[in-house]
């Protein structure tokens, strides 16, 4: 489904990506990890069109998405959560994953009709789904950190992503709510068949959920793999589990 | 509804009892809110800082009083023209702004408005230079006080009820999803500078009905409509009314235009009373008049209702 080959991108005369490669099969869990600063953030914001790269290729659904912007790599079906909660805070619940569905739906420039009647039906679906229905009339801002992490994975739903890009899904959860987190990640996953890839520090949550791996180092693919080779891989095991003591 | 129903009642009545001064004063608050209100539509709602605002004002005010001097039209039909050469004015400079973010958005802007303001005010023979056009042949019906207060009556509480269908439509919700995070928006599929360019038009279309208006009421034009401080002064009616509020621009308006005209009685300083004023505003109501109003009124989260 995805496809990335040899991928370059420097900031400033720093190299951020330096040769990454990654495939993600429809349908599966991968997940990216690597210590910081290794690239994996800068890779997530290639693939959904937030950078250019350099040099290399990403092909999504055998087309190469390059060159598009972020709201047409959306369009095209790459939908992305980020690192820090990012969603819009003056707004309801319900406006937050209404506005995407209302983009996906090709209605955001529709001037005529009256916002607080259309896409109930999808919108309220969603927070259903991720259960934030409850809260829906609440002031986004006002939410705990751990349901605005939710909300934006409800967001990032409301485009119909067939693949969801997720950046440290659980960065700043306690582990009850990162438990929480992940189950709804692989329920979305199963249910809606939806392709996840995402990265993340935790390796128990990494190692239990993913059933692939990339490690990432300096910028570069060091290996991608089921989890038990990827354990296995003493490249791995030198530059990033020793250190971690995973 | 009810509200707003009892506040038209009394702006229709308001000429029966008032004073013809009164009521020409009231005709200039109704302008202005106009232009505040169609500010507001951006920097508001859009988060977009239009700083030089007033030029679309000029332009459209211009368009009207060029129409009918030089052009020989139907005065009628330049009313109709005005706005719309506001509004390809906003498709010119917002084409070129949307392409900067927040501060160098303004400051482009005020660039390029600044640029049309020279024009103005250079190209004697056209438009007249600092002297204005005077003594334009308005329609017979709006040349009395009453009868324009009337029409501008009329014509803003159109304006107002297009607004508020615009802001709570699906390009109004994402227009605020846009100014809260527009790297979000780019994420879920939004073409956020096409979004931004639209937003600006819409204001300069209403900012052009403001400037149509008040060559209903005036009959004349001045260059000075074009100049940088008149913007600033719209700026500050929507901060000092609410910015996050739909009507607060009105307050915002009513405010300044009475300050101007009645503190300005008694000295030439009056715009110390704003400076003060302003100083007051950012310490203890950051939300504006109306919006610190509406947050005593009701508490919690019904704040989006605004």
């Amino acid at each position: 489904m995805l496809r990335v080959d040899g991928l370059h991108k420097s900031f400033d005369g720093f190299r951020a990506l330096n040769g990454a490669t990654l495939r993600v099969d429809a349908g599966s869990v991968v997940a990216v990890i690597g210590p910081n600063g290794a690239g994996k953030t800068t890779l997530f914001n290639l693939i959904t069109g937030h950078l250019r790269p350099d040099q290399g290729s990403i092909l999504f659904e055998e087309q190469e998405i390059n060159a598009l912007a972020a709201h047409e790599v959306c369009r095209r079906g790459i939908g992305r959560t980020f690192q820090i909660a990012n969603i819009f805070p003056k707004l309801t619940v319900f406006e937050n994953v209404q506005v995407s569905v209302l983009a996906q739906q090709r209605k955001s420039l529709d001037l005529f009709h009256r916002a607080s009647a259309l896409a109930i039906d999808e919108t309220s679906a969603i927070l259903k789904d991720t259960g934030l229905l409850g809260r829906a009339r609440r002031i986004a801002g006002a939410l705990s950190h751990g349901d605005q992490r939710i909300l934006e994975i409800a967001v990032a739903l409301g485009s119909r992503p067939t693949l969801l890009v997720l950046d440290e899904p659980t960065a700043g959860m306690s582990p009850e709510e990162t438990a929480a987190a992940m189950a709804l990640i692989v329920r979305l996953s199963r249910e809606r068949g939806l392709t996840i890839l995402f990265c993340e520090h935790d390796m128990d949550v990494v190692f239990s959920v993913a059933q692939s791996i990339m490690v990432m180092r300096q910028g570069r693919t060091i290996v991608q793999g089921p989890p038990g080779l990827v354990r296995a891989n003493r490249e791995v095991q030198e530059a990033y589990l020793g250190v971690n003591d995973a | 509804m009810g509200r707003v129903v009892a506040a038209l009642a009394a702006l229709v009545l308001f000429p029966l009892i008032a004073p013809t001064f009164y009521v020409y004063v009231a005709a200039l608050i109704l302008v202005t809110a106009l232009l505040a209100m169609s500010l507001n539509v951006v920097l508001g709602y859009g988060g977009i800082y239009q700083f030089h605002h007033g030029v679309f004002y000029g332009v459209g005010a211009y368009a009207v009083a060029l129409a009918i001097t030089k052009g020989g039209w139907s005065p009628w039909i330049g009313f109709i023209a005005g706005p719309f050469a506001a509004a390809g004015a906003g498709l010119l400079i917002g084409w070129f702004c949307v392409r900067l973010t927040r501060l160098y958005f303004g400051m482009l802007q005020i660039s390029l408005g600044s640029l049309l303001w020279t024009i103005v005010l250079r190209w004697y023979p056209v438009t007249g230079g600092d002297n204005g056009i005077h003594d334009i042949a308005t329609p017979v019906a709006l040349r009395t006080v009453g009868g324009a207060y009337y029409f501008i009556l009329a014509i803003v509480a159109l304006s107002v009820a297009a607004l508020y269908l615009i802001v709570k439509s699906p390009f109004g919700t994402t227009l605020q999803a846009v100014r809260d995070n527009p790297q979000r928006c780019e994420a879920v599929g939004v073409d956020v500078r096409r979004h931004q360019l639209i937003a600006v038009v819409i204001a300069a279309y209403f900012a052009g009905v403001a400037g149509v208006l008040y060559v209903a009421l005036e009959r004349s034009v001045f260059s000075n409509m074009l100049f940088w401080v008149l913007s600033l002064e719209v700026f500050v009616m929507c901060l000092l009314g609410g910015w996050y509020t739909f009507a607060g621009p009105i307050v915002g308006a009513a405010i300044m235009v009475a300050l101007r005209t009645f503190a300005g009685r008694y000295t030439e300083n009056w715009t110390m009373v704003i400076g003060v004023m302003l100083i007051l505003l950012i310490l203890f109501m950051p939300e504006g008049v109306l919006g610190f109003a509406l947050q005593r009124l009701r508490p919690a989260p019904a704040a989006d209702e605004g």
